[in-house]
C-alpha cells in the first residue's frame, strides 16, 4: 500500500523551508500586504452580521454531526447523486482517483480538459498523473494558471499566486502563454486589467471547445444529491456548464447533510474567505439536466487519508474546514514563512494539522509541521466552524516526540517517537515529573531565578539543536509563586480569585 | 473487496469510540441563527438590494412595466449589441423596442456561436437583498446557464417586490436543488493579482440589474 501523496513530496522541513522565505524581502512583502488587507476586510464583513457567533457554532455542529455519521451521509449522498443521473466513484487513495480519472477521461476520446481551482485534484496530484496518461489539463482560476504558466506551486488556499507580483505575472504571461495556447498580446504591461484580459482571451478558446470538465466542489448535500461550487471569476461556471462530460473529485468530507445547511456555510464562507457578503459566482447542480449543462456526470469520492484523520478522537475536527483561509491570514508564522514552507497543498494553521495527519508524521516535514505555529491562538478565533487548531497542533506535536497508536491507510499502527526530538521528549517528562511533584518545582523555579545571570543562550548537549531555532525565554527575577504569595498573601490562585 | 467497502469499512472503524445519538438531525444540530438581519419594510429591503447590487458593481436601474421596453433598448443600444440573447420564455414586451437581432439559444448552437453574441436578457428566480445576490434556476425566462456566462452584457430583471427575500436562508427555502442554480452577486471578478479587483475575467463583465415593479 503506497503512502498518501499530499502533493508536493520531499521537501525540508519546515525550519529551513522558512528560513529561507523569511529572508526573501519580495515574497514578505507581497505577503504581508495581502494577509493585512484581506484580515481587515474580513472583520468588517463578520461585524455585519450580528448572529456571527450563533452561525459558526452552527456550522461545527452540522459538520460535526456529518462526520461523527459520515457512512451514513455517504450511503445517502451517493444514492442521492445517482438517482438525479450521476455516477459515483470511491477512491481508497490518490493514486486510485488518478486512475478513475484518467480512465474516464480516456473513455470519452478527449486529450484535454478544464479544470476549476480545486484543492483535492491538487493534493492527489492530478494533472501529473493525466500527463502521464496523455492527458493535458488547463487551470483556469486566474491565480493558478499564474502557478501553472509558471511551474510553480500555489502559496495560499484562495489566492495560490499570493507570492508574486504584477510585474512577474507580466512577465510569465509574456513568455509563457504561447506554449500552451494563445499568446499574450504584444506589449502586454503589467496592468492587473490587462493581465486579467490576457487570461480572458487566452482561456476562452479553450472553455468554447472543451469536451471534458473537471472540478472539486465545497459542499455536497446528502439529502438532495447537490452539489456546490463557490467561486468569483466565471471560469468555475465555464468548467460547470459548457463541456459534455464533468468529473468532480471532492473529499467525503465535504458532505453536509441537508439543503438547509447551505444556509449556514453560505453566509460563512464567503465573509470569512473573501470578507464579502457574497462571492460573485456560486454554482449547484444535481445530477444531471437534459439540455442544460454537462450530460455525463461523474463524483469520485475521495478519502486519502481522512479516514485516518477521522480516526484520532482529538484530530478528526480537521475535516470540519471548509478551505476559507481566514486562518491563514492572521497566523503571524504564514504571513512571514509564506505558503511554500508549508511543504503540502494545505499551507497555513489548518495545513499544519491537516498534512501530518492525511500523511502522517513518517517524514521530516510532516513531523516538523506541527510546529509551524507560534500558539497564538489567531486562528481559532477566526475560523468560521472553530477548528481549535492550537489544541491539534499541540496533540500533534506530543504525537510526534512520544509516538502512540495511530490509523494508517486503515490499520491500526504504533508509532515510533520522531527521531530528533530526544531532547523534547525528556524536557516533555522531566515537566511531566515536575508538575507532578509541586515542591521540586519551587525549589527548582527559586534556584533558577537566583542563578539566572549564569543562564546560557543556548542548550547545551541534546537541547542545542532545539534552541538553535528558538530563542530561550529569560529567568524571571521571582517565580511566579514567590510573586503571587508576596502579592496576594496566599500559595494558591483559587483562594485570591473573589 | 472493492473501494466502497474498503472506505465506508474504514469510516466505521474510525467512529468505533462516537456513542450513537439518536436525536432527530435538527435537534441535535440546533439552529440559534437569525432568518434576516434587522427589520425592514418591503421598500426597505428592495432599497437594500438596490444598494447592495451598487455596491458589488452591478449596475441598477428602476422600471414600471410601462417603461421597461424602452429602457431595455436603451440599454442594448448603449452597448452597441447587434444581437442579444433571448431564452424561450421572455416576456416579448420587454424586446419589443429593441433593435438587435434575438438570438434564440439552441441545443445545436455551439458555445463559439453564442460567444459572438454581445447581450443577453434574463428573468430571475429570487434575489437577496442582504448578500445583493441574484439566482437563476433554468426556468424559461432565463434559460440555460451558458446564456447568461457566454455574452459579456447581462441584463437581469428581478420583478420587486414579489421576487425579492432578505436573507440567504429565506431564499434557500424558495429554490428548488433539482434545478441547476446559478447565484450572481455583482459581475465576474478576480482579486489575484496583488489583491487589485479586476472586474470581469471569465464571466460577463457587465452586469445590469432592472428592478422591475408592476
Ligand atoms: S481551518 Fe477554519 S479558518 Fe482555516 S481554512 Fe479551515 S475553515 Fe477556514
Amino acid at each position: 500500500m503506497s503512502g498518501t501523496f499530499v502533493g508536493m513530496p520531499a521537501f525540508a522541513a519546515f525550519p529551513e523551508a522558512a528560513r529561507e522565505a523569511v529572508g526573501n524581502r519580495t515574497l514578505r512583502g507581497n505577503l504581508r500586504h495581502a494577509t493585512h488587507t484581506i484580515r481587515a476586510k474580513r472583520a468588517r464583513a463578520v461585524a455585519e452580521v450580528s448572529d456571527w457567533a450563533e452561525l459558526r457554532e452552527a456550522g461545527r455542529r452540522i459538520k460535526d454531526h456529518t462526520l461523527h455519521h459520515l457512512d451514513r451521509y455517504l450511503e445517502q449522498l451517493e444514492e442521492s447523486v445517482t438517482r438525479a443521473g450521476g455516477t459515483v466513484h470511491w477512491a481508497a487513495d490518490a493514486a486510485e482517483a488518478n486512475r478513475i480519472v484518467a480512465d474516464l477521461v480516456t473513455a470519452t476520446g478527449e486529450s484535454e480538459v478544464v479544470k476549476v481551482k480545486s484543492m483535492a485534484t491538487q493534493e492527489i496530484g492530478l494533472n501529473e498523473a493525466l500527463e502521464a496518461a496523455g492527458i493535458r489539463a488547463y487551470e483556469t482560476d486566474l491565480a493558478e494558471l499564474i502557478v501553472q504558466l509558471g511551474k510553480d506551486r500555489p502559496s495560499h488556499i484562495l489566492v495560490p499566486a499570493i507570492h508574486r507580483n504584477r510585474g512577474e505575472i507580466r512577465d510569465i504571461f509574456a513568455k509563457e502563454m504561447g506554449e500552451w495556447g494563445r499568446p499574450a498580446p504584444d506589449g502586454l504591461t503589467d496592468t492587473p486589467a490587462e493581465l486579467a484580459e490576457a487570461a480572458r482571451l487566452h482561456l476562452r478558446e479553450k472553455f468554447l471547445r472543451a469536451k471534458v470538465g473537471i472540478s472539486g466542489a465545497n459542499f455536497m448535500v446528502a439529502e438532495t444529491g447537490t452539489l456546490v461550487v463557490v467561486e468569483s471569476e466565471g471560469n468555475g461556471r465555464m468548467c460547470l456548464t459548457l463541456p459534455e462530460t464533468l468529473i468532480s473529485v471532492v473529499g467525503l468530507e465535504k458532505v453536509v447533510p441537508t439543503w438547509r445547511d447551505l444556509e449556514v456555510f453560505l453566509q460563512t464562507l464567503p465573509r470569512s474567505a473573501t470578507a464579502e457578503r457574497m462571492n460573485p459566482y456560486t454554482s449547484m447542480w444535481t445530477g444531471t439536466t437534459g439540455e442544460d449543462g454537462p450530460r455525463t456526470f461523474h463524483l469520485v469520492l475521495l478519502d486519502n487519508g481522512r479516514t485516518d484523520t477521522l480516526a484520532d478522537q482529538v484530530g478528526r475536527q480537521a475535516l470540519r474546514c471548509i478551505r476559507c483561509s481566514a486562518c491563514l491570514n492572521v497566523c503571524p508564522v504564514y504571513e512571514r514563512a509564506g505558503g511554500h514552507a508549508y511543504g503540502s497543498v494545505y499551507p497555513g494553521p489548518i495545513g499544519a494539522i491537516l498534512s501530518p495527519q492525511l500523511r502522517g508524521t513518517a517524514s521530516e516535514i510532516d513531523a516538523s509541521l506541527p510546529y509551524a505555529s507560534s500558539l497564538c491562538g489567531a486562528c481559532y478565533d477566526v475560523c468560521p466552524v472553530a477548528i481549535d487548531i492550537p489544541e491539534v497542533l499541540v496533540h500533534l506535536r506530543e504525537r510526534v516526540v512520544e509516538g502512540g497508536p495511530a490509523v494508517r491507510a486503515g490499520n491500526r499502527v504504533l508509532l515510533k517517537p520522531a527521531k530528533g526530538h530526544a531532547a523534547e521528549r525528556a524536557a516533555m517528562r522531566a515537566a511531566r515529573w515536575a508538575l507532578a511533584h509541586p515542591g521540586a518545582l519551587r525549589t527548582g523555579q527559586r534556584l533558577a531565578s537566583r542563578t539566572r545571570r549564569l543562564h546560557p543562550r543556548t542548550l547545551p548537549g541534546p537541547g542545542r539543536a532545539w534552541s538553535g531555532t528558538r530563542d530561550l525565554p529569560p529567568v524571571p527575577a521571582e517565580p511566579f509563586r514567590d510573586w503571587w504569595q508576596r502579592t496576594h498573601g496566599t500559595d494558591n490562585g483559587e483562594g485570591a480569585a473573589k | 473487496m472493492s473501494s466502497r467497502e474498503r472506505v465506508l469499512g474504514r469510516v466505521r472503524r474510525a467512529l468505533a469510540d462516537v456513542r450513537p445519538d439518536e436525536r432527530p438531525y435538527e435537534e441535535a444540530v440546533g439552529r440559534d441563527y437569525l432568518r434576516e438581519h434587522g427589520r425592514r419594510s418591503t421598500e426597505e429591503t428592495v432599497e437594500l438590494l438596490a444598494q447592495n447590487l451598487a455596491d458589488y458593481r452591478a449596475i441598477v436601474h428602476r422600471s414600471t412595466a410601462g417603461e421597461m421596453a424602452d429602457l431595455v433598448m436603451r440599454l442594448l443600444a448603449e452597448r452597441g449589441s447587434q444581437e442579444v440573447l433571448v431564452p424561450p420564455g421572455l416576456p416579448p414586451q420587454w424586446l419589443a423596442a429593441a433593435d438587435p437581432v434575438r438570438i434564440h439559444d439552441r441545443a445545436e448552437s455551439t458555445p463559439q456561436r453564442l460567444d459572438q453574441v454581445g447581450s443577453v436578457v434574463t428573468g430571475c428566480a429570487v434575489a437577496i437583498a442582504e448578500t445583493g445576490t441574484i439566482v437563476l434556476d433554468g426556468s424559461p425566462d432565463q434559460g440555460r446557464r451558458r446564456i447568461s456566462l457566454v455574452p459579456d452584457h447581462h441584463i437581469c430583471v428581478v420583478r420587486v417586490p414579489d421576487q425579492v427575500v432578505s436573507s440567504v436562508p429565506q431564499a434557500l427555502d424558495r429554490l428548488d436543488p433539482t434545478r441547476p442554480l446559478t447565484w450572481i452577486s455583482g459581475p465576474s471578478a478576480t482579486s489575484d493579482i496583488e489583491l487589485d479587483r479586476v472586474e470581469g475575467v471569465h464571466g460577463p463583465r457587465t452586469l445590469e440589474v432592472i428592478l422591475l415593479s408592476a
